[in-house]
Order: C-alpha cells, then sequence, then structure tokens
C-alpha cells in the first residue's frame, strides 16, 4: 500500500504518455485495436483517481495535508525538483480529468474517422500534461507540464477542427495566447527563485516571496495572474476561447472547457494565492470586477448566439467568472482579517469558486458531447434551422434538459451549489459585486432556456426546415434519430454525476472544504 | 611558464588530431575519388572530428588551466566549445555525404574544408593573443567563403560566398583596426595584459571604446549579431544546406566563443560600456531576426532570419553576464548554444530531404501535408522547432529558462520582458512549419525520403535535444564547471 501511495501520482501522470508511445508504436492501419488500446489504457488512471480520491477521503481528509508527495531532485544545482503531491482541492480534479479523458476517447472512437492513430496518441499526451499541473508542487515542473498540456491541444484544434470554423486560425491563436502568458510567468518563476532561494511552491509559499520589495512582488503577481487568467479565461482575456472551442473537435471542447481551463483557476488558487497572499489581498477586488464582468458580458453574449457551439462556449466564459468572482473574494477577504464573518466567507468564496471548478467540468463537458451528438446528425449547429426536436429524439431532449438546467443553476443539480457557495461567499465580503454578478443568473437562464431548449426541442417540428440528416455513423437518415448507444454510455454517467451531486454535495464539498482550511490558514487566516 | 614538449602536444592534441584528419581526407580522397563518393573521405573526417573531440573531453577531465605557446589558453571554457563545434561539424559531414555525391566532384576537398574550419574554430576560441585571434576568424572565413560557394555554377551558392566573402573582408579589417587600437593603447596583444593595462589607464577610455565597438562590428558579423548580420540570411540561403547548418551553428559559436573570451578578459573594465551596446544589440538582434522571419515564405530562409534572433537570445548571456554561480549568464549562453547547435543543424539538415523531393525548393507549400506523407520526418522538424521556439522539455527551453533568469538575476526586466515578448513572436512563425506540415492538405503526391546517413543524424540530434531538456543536471554541471575558470582566471 505505501508503494502505492508514493507511485500513484508519478503513475498517473505519466501512464497516458506511456500509452502514447505505445500507440505511437502500432501499425496506423489498426484503428481498431488503437481505439480499443487508448480506452482501455486510460481506465487505468481513472481507476487509480478513484482510488485516490477514496484513499484521500479514509486516510488524509481529516488531516488537511499534502499527501502522496514524491521529491526528488531534477536540476539539483538550482533546487529544481520532481515533487508531487496532492490534497482536497487536486484529488477532485485528477478524478474530473480522468474521467472526461476517458469519456473523450470512447466518444472519439465512434466519431473520429480520419488520422485516427494521432488522435489518440494526442488525446493521451494531453492526459499526461493536465495531470501533471494539479499534481506539481515544483514551479518549474508545473510550468513543464503547462507546456506540455498546451501542444497536443493545438494539434487537436488544428487537425480535427471543422474546416469551416477555421481551426488553424484558432489553434494557433489558442497557442499564443497561451505561450504570451505563460512566458512572462516563466519569468515571474524565476524571481520566485531569486527572492527566496528555491522553486518548491510549499517552500517559496512558507517563506514569502519579494517581502521586502513590493514592487517586484506586484509585478511578479501580475505576471502570474495574467498567465492564469489567460487560461481560465477571464474576460478581457477571453478572446480566444470562442474560436478554439468552436472549431475544436467535440471530444477536444470537451476536455479544453472541462479540464484546460480549471488549470489556470487552479493555478490561481494553489501558486498565486499562496505565494502573493498580500498582493492578493490588495487586487483581489481587480480580480473580483473582472470575474463579474465576465459573468455578465458572457451571459449577454450567449444570449445573442445563434451558433449552438458558440453559444455553450460563451456560457463558459459566464460560468468561468463565478470562479473569479469567487476567488477575487477570498482574496479581499484577507485584507479585511479583523471583520467579523469575513473568514467564513472567504471559506464559502473559496469552496464555491472550486465546487465550480469541478461543476463546471461535467456540465459544460455534457453540453459539448451533446452539440457533438446533434452536430454529427445535422451537420450544423445553426440554432435557427431546429425546433420541435422534443417529440422526434426525446432522450436527448431529456439529457440536454437536464445538462442545461443544471448549468443554470437549478437546486437539486450540480450547479446550484457551486453558485450558491460562491456568491453566499461574495456576498459576505464585496456585496456590490456579488448584486451585480447575479444578473448573469437571470440572463443564464434565458439564454439557456430561450436559446437552447425552445430553439431546438420546442414547437412543432418541420422536415423541410432542415433536410441534410444522417445518423451518427454517417449513413443517410430522414430525420434525426435519437442519441445511440455509445452515446449514452458518454453521456449518462455525467448525468448521473449531476443528480448526485446536486442532492448529495457534500463528500466533494469534504474535499474542497479541507483544501480551502488548509490553504487559507497557511495565510495566517 | 613554460611546457615541455610532451605537455605541449597533449594539451593540443585536439588541433594535432585535426590538422592530421584533414590531411588524411585529401589523401583518402585521391586514392578514392572514383570508387564511392566520398563516403570513405567522410567517414575518415567524422573519425578524426570525434577522435579531436574526445580528447577534448579527456582534457577538459583533468581540468587544465595552461596558456601553450604564450597565445593559446587550453581551459575549459575553450574545450567546452571545441566538443560542441566537433560535434556539430561531425554531424554536418554525416548528413550531406548523401546530398553533396551527386553535387560537386570535388568531395574530399568539402570534408577536408570542413575539418580545417572545425580547426579554425578550435584555435580561434582558446586563442589569447590578439594576433591569433585574427588569424583564426580569418582562417574560419576563408574556409567558410570557399564553402559557401562550394556548388559552382550554382548562381544562389555563387552569391552566397561572395557576399560573405565581402562583408568578411570588409569586418575582417575593421577588426583588424581595431585590435591595432588596442595595441597602440595599452602596447601589448596579451588579452589579459590589455585588461590590466586598461585597468590601470583610466585616461585611455574613450579610444578603449572605440577599440571595443571595431571588435564588436568584426566579432559581431561571425555571430551574425545585428547589425552586422546583412550578408546572413542570403548567405545562409543560398550556400549549400550543410554549410548553411554549419555556419549558423559551429562557426557561429566559436564567435560567441571569442567575444565572450575578449568581453571578459580584455574589457572587464569596461562593462558597464559594452553591457548597455550589446543590450541593444541583442533586442536589435532578436526583433530583426523574428520579425523578418515572420514574412518568409520559404522554410530555408525562414531559418536564416530564425538564427539570427537566437543570436539574440544567445548574447542575452553575456549581457546579463555576473558572478552568481547559478545564473551567471555565460552558462546560460553556453548550454542555450549547445542545445541550439543539434536543433539547428538537425533543422537545416532535415530540408535536405524536402529538397531532394522538390528538386531544391524549401517553400512553405513544400511541407504541406507531410505529417501524412512522411509522418517520421514531419515529428522530426515539429520537435526541432519546438525546441527551437523553447517549448519543455527540450534542449532549447533549458537554454532560454538559463539566458532568461540571468537577466532576470541582474534585474533587466525590461530585456526580461521584450526577450520575452520575442519568444512569443518566434513561436508563430515557427508553428508555421507545423501548420503546414499537420494542418494543410498536400498538394503534393509521395513522401520525402532521407538517406540513411542524415536519418541517423536527425534521430541522433533529436534524442540530444530530448537528453539536454530531461537530465539538463549532467550539462549543466558541465557547462558551470567550464565557466568557473574563466570567471576564476579574468573576470
Amino acid at each position: 500500500m505505501d508503494l502505492l501511495r508514493s507511485s500513484v501520482l508519478t503513475l498517473i501522470v505519466f501512464l497516458p504518455a506511456v500509452g502514447s508511445v505505445i500507440v505511437a508504436l502500432m501499425p496506423k492501419e489498426k484503428e481498431d485495436l488503437i481505439k480499443k488500446f487508448s480506452i482501455w489504457w486510460s481506465l487505468i488512471p481513472l481507476l487509480l483517481t478513484t482510488w485516490l480520491a477514496i484513499d484521500y477521503a479514509m486516510y488524509y481528509l481529516k488531516g488537511n495535508q499534502m499527501a502522496y508527495q514524491v521529491k526528488f531532485a531534477w536540476i539539483p544545482s538550482i533546487g529544481v525538483n520532481y515533487h508531487v503531491g496532492a490534497d482536497g482541492l487536486s484529488v477532485p480534479l485528477l478524478f474530473l480529468t480522468a474521467l472526461l479523458t476517458t469519456l473523450g476517447l470512447y466518444y472519439s472512437a465512434r466519431v473520429i474517422r480520419k488520422r485516427v492513430k494521432e488522435f489518440f496518441l494526442l488525446f493521451l499526451l494531453l492526459a499526461t500534461g493536465m495531470f501533471g499541473v494539479f499534481v506539481s508542487l515544483d514551479l518549474i515542473l508545473f510550468y513543464v507540464f503547462w507546456e506540455i498540456g498546451l501542444v497536443p491541444m493545438y494539434f487537436l484544434i488544428g487537425i480535427w477542427g471543422n474546416p469551416k470554423d477555421r481551426p488553424q486560425y484558432a489553434a494557433i491563436k489558442f497557442f499564443l495566447y497561451t505561450l504570451a502568458g505563460s512566458i512572462f510567468m516563466l519569468l515571474a518563476m524565476i524571481g520566485v527563485y531569486l527572492s527566496t532561494g528555491t522553486f518548491d511552491i510549499l517552500d517559496a509559499a512558507a517563506k514569502g516571496v519579494w517581502l521586502n520589495a513590493p514592487m517586484f512582488a506586484t509585478l511578479s503577481f501580475w505576471a502570474f495572474f495574467i498567465a492564469f487568467a489567460i487560461k481560465v479565461p477571464s474576460f478581457p482575456f477571453h478572446t480566444w476561447l470562442p474560436d478554439a472551442h468552436t472549431a475544436a473537435p467535440t471530444a477536444g471542447s470537451v476536455i479544453l472547457a472541462g479540464v484546460l481551463l480549471k488549470l489556470g483557476a487552479y493555478g490561481i488558487l494553489r501558486v498565486l494565492l499562496s505565494l502573493f497572499p498580500g498582493q492578493f489581498a490588495q487586487f483581489g477586488w481587480i480580480v473580483a470586477l473582472l470575474g463579474v464582468i465576465g459573468i455578465v458580458y458572457g451571459a449577454f453574449v450567449s444570449l445573442a448566439q445563434t451558433d449552438l457551439k458558440r453559444l455553450i462556449a460563451y456560457s463558459s466564459v459566464s460560468h468561468m467568472g463565478y470562479i473569479m468572482l469567487g476567488i477575487g473574494a477570498v482574496g479581499v477577504a484577507l485584507g479585511m482579517k479583523n471583520v467579523e464573518g469575513a473568514a467564513e466567507s472567504a471559506a464559502m468564496a473559496f469552496n464555491g469558486a472550486s465546487l465550480q471548478m469541478f461543476m463546471h467540468g461535467i456540465i459544460t463537458g455534457a453540453l459539448f458531447f451533446l452539440v457533438g451528438v446533434i452536430y454529427e446528425r445535422a451537420h450544423t449547429r445553426d440554432l435557427k434551422v431546429f425546433g420541435g426536436l422534443s417529440a422526434v429524439v426525446p432522450v436527448y431532449y431529456a439529457t440536454m434538459m437536464f445538462a442545461g438546467f443544471a448549468s443554470l443553476g437549478l437546486p437539486g443539480l450540480a450547479g446550484f451549489w457551486a453558485e450558491f457557495f460562491t456568491f453566499r461567499g461574495a456576498f459576505g465580503i464585496v456585496p456590490w459585486l456579488a448584486v451585480i454578478g447575479v444578473i448573469g443568473i437571470v440572463i443564464t437562464a434565458a439564454y439557456i432556456l430561450y436559446r437552447i431548449i425552445q430553439s431546438l426541442f420546442l414547437g412543432e417540428f418541420d422536415p423541410k426546415r432542415w433536410t441534410h440528416w444522417t445518423t451518427v455513423f454517417g449513413e443517410h437518415a430522414d430525420g434525426p434519430t435519437d442519441m445511440a448507444l455509445f452515446e449514452k454510455v458518454t453521456l449518462w454517467p455525467l448525468v448521473i454525476l449531476m443528480i448526485i451531486l446536486g442532492l448529495w454535495p457534500t463528500p466533494l464539498l469534504a474535499f474542497f472544504n479541507e483544501a480551502s482550511v488548509n490553504i487559507l490558514s497557511n495565510l495566517h487566516f | 611558464m613554460t611546457l615541455n614538449v610532451s605537455a605541449i602536444i597533449r594539451l593540443l592534441s585536439p588541433e594535432l588530431i585535426l590538422l592530421i584528419t584533414a590531411f588524411v581526407v585529401i589523401g583518402v580522397d585521391l586514392a578514392r575519388r572514383r570508387q564511392d563518393d566520398g563516403q570513405t573521405a567522410a567517414a575518415v573526417a567524422v573519425v578524426g572530428l570525434l577522435l579531436a573531440a574526445f580528447a577534448s573531453v579527456f582534457l577538459y577531465l583533468s581540468q587544465p588551466g595552461e596558456i601553450v605557446l604564450y597565445t593559446m589558453a587550453i581551459d575549459v571554457y575553450g574545450l567546452f566549445f571545441k566538443t560542441a563545434a566537433f560535434i556539430g561539424v561531425a554531424l554536418v559531414i554525416i548528413g550531406s555525404v548523401h546530398f553533396m555525391a551527386g553535387r560537386s566532384k570535388y568531395l574530399g576537398e568539402f570534408y577536408a574544408l570542413l575539418v580545417f574550419a572545425a580547426l579554425a574554430i578550435s584555435v580561434a576560441v582558446s586563442a589569447t593573443n590578439l594576433i591569433l585571434i585574427y588569424i583564426g576568424i580569418e582562417f574560419l572565413s576563408i574556409t567558410s567563403y570557399i564553402l559557401a560557394g562550394f556548388l559552382r555554377g550554382d548562381k544562389r551558392s555563387e552569391e552566397a560566398a561572395i557576399k560573405y566573402f565581402l562583408y568578411g573582408a570588409s569586418a575582417g579589417a575593421i577588426l583588424l583596426f581595431g585590435l591595432s587600437l588596442l595595441y597602440g593603447i595599452t602596447g601589448s596583444t596579451d588579452l589579459a595584459h590589455i585588461g590590466d593595462a586598461l585597468l590601470r589607464s583610466g585616461g585611455a577610455h574613450w579610444l578603449g571604446l572605440v577599440a571595443l565597438m571595431m571588435v564588436l562590428a568584426g566579432i559581431g558579423y561571425k555571430a551574425s549579431l545585428v547589425p552586422f548580420h546583412q550578408w546572413a540570411p542570403d548567405t545562409y540561403d543560398g550556400a549549400p544546406t550543410p554549410v548553411s547548418a554549419f555556419l549558423s551553428t559551429a562557426s557561429k559559436a566559436a564567435g560567441f566563443a571569442i567575444l565572450g573570451r575578449m568581453m571578459l578578459t580584455a574589457f572587464p573594465q569596461l562593462q558597464a560600456d559594452w553591457t548597455v551596446i550589446l543590450g541593444a544589440v541583442a533586442v536589435l538582434t532578436m526583433f530583426l531576426g523574428n520579425l523578418t522571419a515572420l514574412k518568409q515564405k520559404s522554410v530555408k530562409r525562414m531559418l536564416a532570419y530564425s538564427s539570427i534572433g537566437q543570436a539574440g537570445y544567445i548574447l542575452l548571456g553575456l549581457v546579463a553576464v555576473n558572478a552568481s554561480p547559478d545564473f551567471g549568464g555565460l552558462n546560460g549562453l553556453m548550454i542555450y548554444l549547445f542545445g541550439y547547435i543539434f536543433t539547428n543543424v538537425g533543422a537545416f539538415l532535415l530540408l535536405l530531404a524536402i529538397e531532394k523531393k522538390s528538386g531544391g525548393s524549401t517553400d512553405m507549400e513544400q511541407f504541406d501535408g507531410l505529417a501524412t506523407r512522411s509522418p517520421g520526418i514531419a515529428l522530426l522538424m515539429a520537435f526541432f522547432l519546438l525546441s527551437l521556439a523553447g517549448v519543455p522539455p527540450t534542449a532549447g527551453f533549458i537554454g532560454k529558462f538559463y539566458v532568461f533568469a540571468a537577466v532576470i538575476n541582474q534585474q533587466m526586466l525590461v530585456l526580461g520582458a521584450l526577450a520575452a515578448l520575442n519568444t512569443v513572436i518566434a513561436a508563430f512563425y515557427y508553428l508555421n512549419v507545423i501548420r503546414h506540415m499537420y494542418f494543410s492538405e498536400s498538394k503534393v503526391e509521395g513522401g520525402v525520403t532521407a538517406s540513411r546517413g542524415l536519418m541517423a543524424v536527425l534521430t541522433i540530434n533529436a534524442a540530444m535535444i530530448l537528453l539536454i531538456g530531461v537530465f539538463a543536471q549532467f550539462f549543466i554541471t558541465w557547462v558551470n564547471s567550464s565557466v568557473a575558470m574563466l570567471v576564476a582566471n579574468g573576470f
């Protein structure tokens, strides 16, 4: 057991990369073998992360510690270590990553028809980059995994993107935006080393970064923040996201929305909050303000979309705004330690932001799969051509209802708790911003109900309105066909999670709450 | 310090091995010219270069710090550059055997000239005397002129040679003028003496500055630093591709090695001045190289401008030189160059496979759909380009990391920000080639093929890039100890 505990994170991180090497060695004609192998192989990290969640809950949760730590020297002369560990914040996100990776591979096995080998190879490699970021406790290691996740996604968008959506443009835009942020983050990381003599996140946090040089601290804070804000993406750095999401293949969008966006938020909580608490207290209101702008702006823009996928992409901008609002509120609270109830509100906001990371992952993941379902049949995402599908494809309708209502925060489904905690926390700290943010919830309801549910499903179905239907396997069809078995297998686990976590969020909340207690208490809160 | 003959032979063994090798190559070629397309001559040259590289490593292990014949410092700093350059030239030769066989009758001369060029680099990076520095650079230049114009009858190759020659001759004259000024100020041709004399006589400061500028112009052209770079795009573009690979790596490394040694041993007194001057040069070099590369339609020309841009990053290491053991700047320059040699030699030599298929063109269209036509070659190219862009876990990342760290360490924040900005600009054109290879539909049928030698070189280069990126500590230890001696001796 000890052996497994000390190696589990390393296995989770590198097994997908090993898998992609094995795929690389397979002949590319054996598509079936490649698909089957990739899916089965991805189950290993999924099992490991499941075990990790259970094991962490049983043995470590109450001590709220950074568990499963492994540390050995990588570039010892400058103190760069392979240092990994997981706590209540990273364990659920690791599980989310593994789950969406497996579902994405499973779904893609049916719908990816060109350059199969490369797709599955890159998809597995992408998982290594994402897992790596969630477990890194060393800044340089963090940066390496951050960049490793960037390259496969660039290819996924560019090669398998829909030619109509300018995938090449979207791919390079995605890459350059992220790189522009991260290269300055690298400079700031070097600054952390020059200030503290270590690249270790925990050690540097304990020592304090640039305590005697406020100008450097402020510069470093913004360098980190912009890198993370681009990834989240927070307004005004969000413009790459609609293009990338729209162009990416279905499984790529799912991973992009489900996990890659979370890397930014995770980075803020793990790195920025613990290394620069002083600056965070000072500038937290800007973070919260950007969050609120994102919520309202994203929601309004969603409302104006007629392309289903673009709509959901903008809804991500809006929903990631909740996370920024929550995190910003935590920052503001750091500066009001003596105010009664601030600590409690900060913990609430932290929990809300982290819950939203997880919930948005499953909800928007499901929504992007659902876009894929209709797109594979109609080969258009134009909302104007649909209508009255509820009677024709009832299973699809029901699934979309669950995901849509979860997305707008209906109590009883997963999205509610994230919004509840975020706003409950934010009201206690930045009440005015929170009030404005609530407008976003109303508009979210409007675009989900009016744009998606109404224009897709309600009204009379008119078969002449759109005639280019096929089945999901590409055969000719006279009208829309309902979800195939593989689509149900992909989507229903997510729907079940939405319901379970909607009714009983306690287990998940326990993880995040311990993380927030741990991280906030380290900041002497 | 006087050394006995056997000690001198030991210390100069890399140079002696190369000298013998070059003549053996010519002899072998005379005997076997008709039979084997120059393969034996190439093999002899490669063996000689690798032997010389081994000799350098052995010398390095004994940590020497001697001045031989009053003119050459056999120190770890020089030995580092020798090893790197010898390996680089050897890789170029292996990769070019197949390419050169059909194009020239004078194969023995070609390989012998490359060995002579390696010898010139070897002398130049060790030289501590103005005369020998000049001789080393001229020796390197003259071999390079011939190599650049080696494909007689090819107009572009001839243009490359004549441009390089005219520019190099002027630069050589300016360098010589600068060196004579230095002698005039200090009355010595020895770098260490010059350093001492400049230290003592503050009065000759302005004249020292003039000499410094002239030296910079004379050596800067070797390293293709802006504004002494004008020859570089046309020469890299027009010269036979293996020669471009050589000029943009090993020859450039020699330029940086000499520049570093001169600045640190002869001009430490003027460090405040040359930091500003070189800083400005580095910024100009990065921006000009990268911005111009953006617009290129031919990949070879793009790589030519890219290697100017890369020179800008490398120079940052010298700009930010300081006494810190971790991020001293000079170690960044060296680790960057070491990785860059493998990366750029790989990228240039890979063009040979493209040129063979297309009949000489390396336009972007030739790369369209390469990933489906020749997945192996496309993957290698993508890997080289990602390393040039500085994406981990490659050698390019480690190099950029160390150079940037030195810049931040010296609190040159604006310089660091400009370098970071350039990294983003450069990523665009590197990824553009990847875009053509992976995203675009092919207009050409059939894959490209690489000869076995070429494929071996490309694989070795890719493996080295990954090794440097992953097992960085091994190489950094080597580099750090190579810097320590120079710092202790002169700086």
